[in-house]
């Protein structure tokens, strides 16, 4: 059994589409493209596709990973490349295919592997309140050893601890110049393990609580003192992950 | 509206979404949504939205506005975009910022088209209309309305009695819509190009045009100004109005292979699937059913066009499962060859194919086994009603071995659970044929014991209301108490069997149907009552709310009983008797009177013509591929109606089978 692994980025009005209507799409494309999927058993056969973390509803990403199996039985496209140029024009406005590639066999599963994801948010003054408070704000985060929220969790209300999973915070202006008065751009790194911290929740702790367009940058894996992407694009230089890391 | 048409508003509407339920609803982006082409016609093309009063995702999935989209998006001088009603969390959000009704196109405001044309499928959604037009910007009232304004215009079912919405509506299509839609495209592109001269000139101009229907220009006169007065004349007040609005019907579904790219949504909706429409029109003349009765003749669609519309389909939508779609599609003549080259094709078993109504007999259950991928969990019937005598009284001529046998073959190849459709509070039932329901589904339950341990049926009954161009338009429907005895009853009798799950719909809502249904103009400001004390999404149990309606009839001095519970005479002038769905008026009284009799009438299919007006009126005629009745059952034109009546061997069984599943 081989399994391609793609990587694709949502944009624009097809940011409202939800994890689950994503993969509905998804298959349906892959029925439209011939791509050769294998099919679970069973009395309702679905084709076997592995999608990463799910992003939220309204999220934009440069990042959204895809797995899926080809069924050795079956003809059609088998080459990762081969199988990204025939599924991309079957995919909606918005989202694009930017790298493909087999998997090693024996590959742990992306919900498995992801440690962090990494975000970037423009925030304007209207919502943020003063950038410049902001940076304090966010000075004060990085800077406490706890920082405990109240959340909900599959119904119940529960106190967690935010701050462990904090692996980066910076405020910037947007564009770069300063100073930083009517958007600031957040950029952050948010763990996954044990569980994920939701980017609403780190914003909501530096008191942003308006529902805006949060851009997922990358999900790293870090593995064995390295870091690295569950699949790079495919025109960035070798040295990109080192200096990201 | 060329003046405000301008530029796309999705940057005032994102910034809304992030803050409401399943926004994926509101933007669009289908695949199979061609972007219209405003440069068209020198940058002026007629411009039309067509829209839906109830959500995206009850409102995408309908075929009859796919059709017109594409239709129009296909003429040099034409745009089509399409619109949805905003849910009530949006729809606050609009209004508290400011941002109209909108295209899911391209995210054009409502007032940029030249026309806001409706479908409208259920009268619950009238407000809904309301509501739409008013976020559109433009006034709900016609006579409010300016040249500046688009048209507000309407088609579907409920338009064969648009008289409750005469105040709202500029113009209503009867029939049809794929050729009037283009007529009326020229006569607005020839109101455009001689500079908009007047409104009113405009309707004068589309009253000629046959099939439409201008409501301002007609007067009606009423008996009295009390609640119980009735209409004395409906009279036309422009020459250029005929006495009588004809409906449009097309020849030959064979010359409209539509949708030829049907839209499939980036998220879910109802009927998520292949849609293939496979003929249009039913002549098995039940007597409660409006669309077999205004949807005449019967039209079929040639079996080779249907699998290739299947095949092409799925290729290009990516879908697994088709439906073919029609009021009663095991009737096709060509469904056997038409299901067997599908299953065929199907090379990798993956394509699942639904057939929406299925009949009620063994070859049913056939066909449905043929196609049925996967795991087999229910299978639906809809007998109606639940005595021999109560099914020759609405013509759906069931016999009850038919529905055993059916049963019986359904549980035998792998189905759990069988569901039943039944209506109450039909004209002369008796307690005696409510309780039949009951003992329909105990029998079915007792053949399933032949199969399984433990089998599972679900009765399904809606209240009855009678609707316009149908034989039960005269008849005063059940009042609220009488269906709500009717189900207590019934739901009485069904409790001790645990194998019996019964649902039933709101009798409140069926009464509010039933008004607004044979209503009349009277009813225009009860529905605008009902609208601005909030009454939207009335279709939706958790939205509706009767005592809205209650009040808006009140303050405008009506009764239900006018409108919904009196039975009507036969002299008595009907709110919609100045609009022809085809039917001969004295045709639908002598149905009327056969249905009291308990006289059955065969499907004039393959049996002689008793001239229901039609097919003779329009010089068309049934286009059936073959000319014998389908194999199989009472459905069949084969079928001995003087058997009907005998007790059927199978309900003396159940006992006997009772005693043997017990005793394993």
């Amino acid at each position: 059994m081989t399994r391609i692994r793609l990587r694709y980025s949502k944009h624009g009005k097809v940011r409202f589409l939800s994890h689950r209507d994503m993969a509905k799409v998804v298959e349906r494309a892959i029925r439209r493209a011939k791509v050769p999927v294998a099919y679970s058993e069973g009395f309702s056969p679905r084709p076997k596709l592995h999608f990463g973390l799910a992003l939220s509803t309204g999220y934009e990403s440069g990042a959204e990973y895809l797995d899926l199996d080809l069924d050795p039985d079956r003809v059609g496209v088998r080459e990762p490349e081969a199988i990204a140029e025939a599924l991309q024009p079957c995919m909606p406005a918005g989202v694009v295919i930017t790298a493909s590639a087999a998997l090693e066999p024996g590959e742990p599963s992306l919900q498995d592997v992801v440690t962090s994801t990494a975000w970037q948010v423009d925030l304007a003054t209207d919502i943020a309140g003063d950038p410049a408070d902001l940076a304090g704000r966010a000075d004060n985060l990085l800077a406490a050893a706890t920082h405990e929220i109240e959340i909900v969790r599959k119904g119940k209300q529960v106190r967690e601890d935010l701050r462990p999973l904090l692996l980066a915070l910076s405020v910037e202006p947007t564009g770069g110049v300063e100073p930083i008065t009517e958007r600031a751009r957040l950029t952050f790194e948010l763990g996954t393990k044990p569980r994920s911290v939701r980017p609403a929740e780190l914003l909501a702790a530096l008191g942003v609580s308006e529902p805006v367009c949060m851009l997922r940058t990358h999900q790293w894996i870090q593995r064995d003192g390295r870091r690295f992407e569950p699949l790079g694009l495919p025109d960035a230089s070798p040295h990109a992950e080192a200096r990201a890391s | 509206m060329s003046s405000v048409r301008a530029e796309p508003i999705w940057e005032q509407l994102e910034p809304l979404l992030p803050r409401v339920q399943k926004p994926a609803r509101y933007i669009g982006c289908e695949l199979g949504a061609v972007e219209a082409d405003w440069s068209k016609a020198g940058g002026d093309p007629v411009a039309w939205l067509l829209l839906y009063p109830d959500t995206y995702e009850i409102g995408l999935p309908n075929q009859g506005l796919q059709i017109l989209f594409e239709i129009l998006n296909e003429r040099p001088d034409a745009v089509a975009e399409r619109g949805y009603a905003p849910w009530t969390d949006l729809e606050a959000e609009m209004r508290g910022a400011g941002v109209p009704l909108f295209s899911v196109d391209t995210h054009r405001a409502a007032a940029a088209f030249d026309l806001l044309a409706f479908n409208l499928s259920a009268e619950l959604t009238f407000t809904n209309l309301l509501n739409m037009v008013d976020l559109a910007g433009v006034p709900v009232r016609g006579a409010d309305r300016t040249a500046e304004h688009p048209l507000v215009i309407a088609g579907g079912h409920c338009t064969y009695n648009p008289e409750p919405l005469a105040d709202f509506l500029d113009a209503v299509v009867l029939g049809d819509g794929e050729e009037v839609v283009s007529e009326i495209t020229e006569v607005v592109a020839g109101w455009k190009a001689h500079g908009r001269p007047g409104r009113e000139a405009l309707l004068r101009a589309l009253a000629t045009v046959e099939g439409v229907y201008v409501p301002s220009a007609y007067e009606v006169t009423y008996t009295s100004d009390t609640a119980d007065a009735v209409i004395e004349s409906v009279r036309p007040v422009w020459p250029e109005a005929p006495e009588l609005v004809e409906k449009r019907t097309i020849a030959d579904l064979a010359e409209w292979p539509y949708p030829r790219s049907q839209m499939v949504p980036l998220t879910e909706v109802v009927h998520d699937r292949l849609n293939v429409e496979v003929f249009r029109g039913c002549t098995r003349g039940c007597r409660f059913c409006q669309a077999g009765m205004i949807t005449r003749p019967v039209r079929e669609r040639p079996a080779e066009q249907v699998v290739a519309m299947v095949t092409e389909g799925l290729e290009r939508t990516g879908y697994d499962e088709v439906a073919l779609t029609s009021l009663s599609t095991a009737d096709f003549s060509g469904i056997a060859d038409v299901v067997g080259e599908i299953v065929a094709g199907d090379t990798e078993g993956r394509i699942s194919v639904s057939l929406p109504s299925l009949r009620v007999d063994a070859f049913g259950v056939d066909i449905a086994a043929q196609i049925q991928k996967g795991r087999r969990t229910g299978l639906t019937f809809a007998p109606e009603a639940g005595t021999w005598r109560m099914r020759q009284v609405i013509n759906k001529l069931i016999r009850e071995e038919d529905l055993y046998r059916a049963v019986d073959s359904a549980y035998s190849q792998g189905w759990r659970r069988v569901k039943l459709y039944f209506l109450t509070g039909l004209p002369s039932e008796t307690d005696e044929d409510t309780l039949g329901i009951a003992r329909l589904a105990e029998n079915c339950i007792e053949i399933g014991r032949r199969h399984l341990r433990n089998p599972s049926v679900t009765v399904s009954v809606g209240g009855f209301v009678p609707k316009p161009f149908t034989p039960f338009q005269w008849f005063g429907q059940n009042t609220v108490v009488e269906l709500q005895r009717k189900i207590h009853l019934l739901r009485d009798a069904v409790r001790h069997n645990r194998g019996i799950q019964m649902k039933w719909h709101d009798p409140r809502a069926t009464l509010v149907e039933g008004i607004l249904g044979r209503g009349d103009r009277r009813l225009g400001p009860v529905i605008e009552h009902a609208w601005r004390s909030g009454a939207t999404f009335q279709e939706w149990s958790e939205c509706f709310d009767l005592s809205a309606w209650e009040a808006a009839l009140e303050a405008n001095g009506l009764t239900p009983e006018q409108f919904a519970y009196r039975h009507r005479r036969e002299g008595e002038v009907l709110p919609w008797d100045h609009l022809n769905a085809g039917l001969h008026k004295d045709f639908l009284w002598q149905d009327w009177q056969d249905a009291l009799a308990e006289v059955g009438l065969p499907d004039c299919r393959w049996t002689p013509c008793y001239d229901c007006g039609a097919c003779t009126g329009y010089g068309i005629e049934h286009v059936v591929a073959s000319a014998v009745p389908p194999a199989g059952g009472s459905q069949g034109t084969g079928q001995d109606l003087d058997t009907g009546g005998l007790l059927p061997e199978v309900v003396a069984v159940p006992v006997e089978l009772g005693a043997r599943a017990g005793a394993s």
